[in-house]
This record gives structure tokens, sequence and C-alpha cells, in this order.
């Protein structure tokens, strides 16, 4: 049996936090508490609005922490024309859709805080393509532009009031429920049909991006696709092809403003990596500047784990109460030695599987079974 | 290969009827056998049967790359997954039924009984009702016949078995269809045959 090679989860949380660390972010460590009043302040921003709660002695009503973003913004200052650059590596505490109940989930993630210029954009796209790389070739990162969506879907009319349920229609590729809402609420078929061809095109950004900016010239301010084509243009070849632009991404408006983002990898059934620019969540909670950000749940990675091995441990050795110690802890360190996965024990254990029994006699190691 | 999840019963075989004209024919499903998945290799199509309510589970989490739900499951457990089409097929509605003559007295909570708590939550909530919902697996009709509740929240097809029952339909919750749905990961890398596959199902749908 080889050396136990790390788990991928491990694997990609090492990489991941050296990666960060190269491009000069510093780590953030986070209380394990935080005021609960900062979660029910901002539960839309949450992915879920379960939050574990308990008084602290002072009778403060306390959290432990759902989520990481909230926190760093509200421990961050304004720097005048300065980016801060943190990652955080840290366990949040979140309810399940399935069970109902509260799992730990690692994080990995990072946040550009500041004046968030071109190069800060392009630079946080770089490492959550680079992240997805580190945990598979076969990965693609979908982004999308909430801003301009959100001024097209205010242009062609629709009200105020419906905008989340439509939305709601785009992040699903709905075009049939879209349409019908578009047409409740008076929108004209002009519209109807920008909105549609929205929710289905999809692609590169290079061959996208110039059919956007013809279909919304009039309909909205196109200057974010020309940000979107200087920003992913200036990412590297590789990282560029696994870009694909989707409008389907999206988000909470009253948060994200800018571009958002989505990692998956092949055969996960959905995103490992989720990410945007926030100016909206800042300026909610009384920064100046901007956003831009990701996390990586690393959880998600243990369905990508091969499988275990055939076996347990190599050799199961046992012995008798009687057995000389120093015998006994010669034959295990010499098995050790040579590499092997040895479980000393006066038993076999239930369940346990094993390539060799062998049993110790007085100073000599006898085999019992062998398992092909 | 693409898998994909179709609803036991009639209308699960009259979507795979749509599926067949559409080019994605499985002739083994046809078959006279107890087996639960069926395979064309040459056209790269896997199909499976499914309990309706779990088509948006296996979609969601990756067992199936897409699959036909109605819209009444999709509303009432949110599934993370694309509404690519309405295939127009399996319609009916979600409506509020109570027994006839019923009157609501708005100084008492409602008690509403049914299949759906999510749907009727969100509808009432809509409405700022007060209510008390009382799940059922099944024969919801009953609850308002023997006074376990006022009203009913359910899926009513032709009405007929709520007119056996002196129960009358008082509103439209939301119209019901079968929809094709698919896993948003297969969706990236998948996109090509997914999308044929949208293509010339939806052909049929406009037929």
């Amino acid at each position: 049996m080889d050396q136990l090679p790390l788990g991928l989860q491990e694997r990609v949380s090492f990489t991941l936090r050296a990666l960060y660390s190269r491009y000069g972010y510093t780590q953030y460590k986070m209380n394990k508490f935080e005021e609960y009043d900062l979660y029910a302040r901002n539960k839309d921003f949450l992915v879920s609005d379960s939050v574990i709660t308990f008084t602290d002695t002072n009778g403060k009503l306390m959290a432990l922490k759902p989520d990481v973003t909230l926190s760093i913004v509200k421990n961050s200052r304004d720097l005048p024309q300065s980016v801060q650059k943190l990652y955080y590596h840290e366990n949040v505490y979140r309810a399940s859709r399935g069970t109902r109940s509260f799992q730990e989930i690692m994080q990995i993630g990072l946040e550009c805080l500041g004046e968030i210029d071109d190069y800060c954009v392009c630079e946080v796209l770089t490492l959550a393509a680079e992240s997805l790389l580190a945990i598979s070739p076969h990965c693609v990162l979908e982004l999308s532009h909430l801003g301009l969506l959100s001024q097209a879907i205010d242009r062609v009319g629709v009200p105020a009031r419906e905008k989340a349920a439509l939305l709601k229609c785009v992040g699903e590729k709905n075009a049939h429920e879209l349409t019908a809402l578009c047409r409740r609420c008076g929108v004209d078929e002009s519209g109807i049909a920008v909105l549609r061809s929205l929710v289905e095109i999809s692609g590169q950004p290079q061959q996208v991006l110039p059919r956007l900016k013809q279909l919304l010239a009039g309909v909205a301010d196109i200057s974010p696709l020309e940000q979107l084509s200087r920003v992913t243009g200036a990412m590297a070849p590789n990282l560029q092809a696994l870009l694909r632009f989707d409008f389907s991404v999206v988000g909470d408006v009253n948060y994200y403003n800018g571009i958002v983002f989505k990692g998956f990898i092949h055969t996960l059934p959905g995103s490992v990596l989720s990410g945007g620019q926030y100016d909206n969540l800042m300026e909610k909670l009384g920064r100046r500047s901007g956003a831009v950000g990701f996390a990586v749940y690393t959880d998600l990675l243990e369905r990508l784990e091969p499988a275990a091995g055939a076996y347990d441990v190599d050799a199961v050795l046992l012995y008798d109460a009687g057995a000389d110690l120093t015998v006994l802890r010669t034959c295990v360190e010499e098995m050790t030695g040579r590499g092997m996965h040895v479980l000393a024990q006066r038993q076999v254990p239930e369940n346990i599987r094993f390539r060799q029994l062998l049993r110790l006699c007085g100073s000599e190691v006898i085999p019992v079974e062998h398992n092909a | 290969m693409l898998n994909i999840a179709l609803p036991k019963g009639r209308l699960g075989e009259t979507v795979y009827a749509m599926f067949e004209r559409a080019g994605f024919a499985c002739p083994a499903i046809h078959d006279n056998n107890r087996k639960l998945v069926f395979e064309n290799p040459e056209l790269g199509v896997r199909y499976f049967w499914v309990k309706p309510s779990d088509v948006a589970i296996y979609v969601e989490r990756g067992a199936a790359d897409i699959g036909v739900a109605g819209k009444d499951i999709l509303l009432e457990y949110a599934p993370e997954v694309y509404e690519l089409l309405d295939l127009g097929v399996g319609r009916c509605r979600m409506a509020v039924a109570a027994k006839a003559g019923f009157c609501d007295d708005p100084r008492r909570t409602l008690r509403v009984a049914t299949k759906f708590a999510n749907i009727a939550a969100d509808y009432y909530r809509a409405l700022g009702r007060d209510i008390d919902i009382i799940h059922l697996n099944g024969s919801i009709e009953l609850a308002p016949i023997l006074d376990l509740s006022d009203v009913i929240v359910d899926i009513v097809e032709t009405g007929t078995t709520l007119r056996e029952n002196n129960l009358t339909v008082l509103d439209t919750v939301v119209p019901i269809s079968a929809r094709l749905i698919a896993n948003k990961a297969a969706c990236k890398f998948k996109a090509g045959r997914i999308n044929t596959l949208v293509e010339q199902v939806a052909a049929q749908t406009e037929e």
C-alpha cells in the first residue's frame, strides 16, 4: 500500500491558499460568532436564511457564521484609492435543503475591496478560473453582468414589483414564463424579443459579446459589455477557453451590481464556485467603495474523490496477551518501515478489509490468511 | 449518453411519444418487462421511469441530465434546475376548492388541507390571509367534507371529483402543465446535445 494520498479537498485547499497568497491576498481570520443582527438585516444575501443562534453572556443574540463575505465587509474600512485583498478558509454553518438540518461547510474564497478597477475584476476572474482548474481540467466558468440585465429589464418596461419574478425566469432559462409574465405586464413584443434573446444567448464571451452589443444597442447602456470584452480579453488564453457568457447566472440585484459568475466541474451536479461584484451590498453596509470576490464550496468535492481502495490495511497482526512487547513493537516497526499499513490487534476487528492476516507466535510472524 | 428521467404513468408515455417523434426513440422501452433503464446506444439516449414527484430530484442531483416534471412539483420543491420548455401536455390547474356555499370568515384562521404546502403558503401569503396548513398525502377532497379543513389546495383536471363530492372551485392558484427541465451543470458540458433535443422536442409541441 502506498503512502496515503492527500484527499482532494485537502489538496485543493492547500493549492488555493498558495495561489491566492501568490497574488498578494492575505488570510482573513474571522471570529466563530458574529452578532445575529448582521445576518438578519441581510438575509437575502445568504444562501440559506436559517442561522444557528444563541444568547451570549452579555445578552446579545449571536450567530454561528453562515457566511464570510458579510463579516469581511462589516469589518472593512474605506481606504481611498486602495484595494484590500483578502482570502479566507473558514467553516460556515448552513441548513441543508435536503435534510433540513444544519451542516458545517468548509468554504475557501477571496474578496477584493476598495477602488475596483478592470484589473481587479480581471484578476478575480483569473483566480476563479485557476481555482476551478486546481479541482479539475473539465470545468466551465460561466459569467453574466447583473447590472446590464437589470437595466435591460427596466428599460423594456417591466414594473419593479415583477423584477424578481422575471430574474427568476432568466435564471431558469424559462423563456415561456418570461414571455407570459411580460405580456401580463404590458411589455411590447419587441421588448419581449430582446429579453427572450438574453435568455437564449450563451457561449464564449468573444463570440457572444458582439451579438449582445447589437441586440442591446438602444435598449441599455452597453459600456458593461465593453468592460467585459476588455476584462475577459486580457485573461490568459487557456483561461479564456473556460469562460461562457450566460445571463442565467443571476443574483439579488439589491446586493450585486456588476459581473456575476459561477463555476462548474464536469460530473458535479451543481456549481462549486460562486461570486461577483457586490457594490450594492457595500453601500447597504455604509461603505463608499466597491467589492468583488468569490467562494469555492469544497464540501462538494468529496463526490470527485476516487473510491476507497480494496483494503483498509495491508496486514492485521494478531498477538496474544503474553506476547513479548519488544518483539511485537519490532515486528510492527519492521513492517511499517517497509511502507506497509499494519494494524496490531488481539482479535480481528469486524468489517476490516486486510490483505494479509498474520499471527505473532513467540518471536515469529506466521501467515494465517492472504487475500489476493 | 444523455440521461432522461420520465414520470411513470400516462403523462410519461405521452411525453415519450413526443421524444420518439422528435428523433430520440428507444424501442426497448416498449418491451414488456420490469427493467427500469432503457438505452439506445446508437442515439446516445438512456431513459428511466421514476415517480413523477422524484423527477426533479434526479435532475437537480445530476442522475438525469434532463427530465419532465409537472409545474406543481417545480413550484412546490423549487429545485435548482433550468426549465427549458412548456410541453403543453398534462394540462390542469392548481386550485382552491371548498364545500359548495362556503363563505370565508376573515376573523378565523383558514384551515387549508393540501399536498402542496409551499404553493398554498405562497398563495395565501400574497393575500395576507392567516392560514393553518394541514398536510395530507392523498384524498384531499375528503378534508372539507369531514370538516378537517375549510378549503383544499389541489390539482384539478376535469373537476368531476369535486362536483361529485359537492365541492366547488373558489380560485385558480396557477395553471399546470408538464415542463422539460435540465440539470444546470449538464447544460454546460452537454450543451450541444441538450439544445438539439430541446429544439426538436419544441417542434413537436408546436405541431
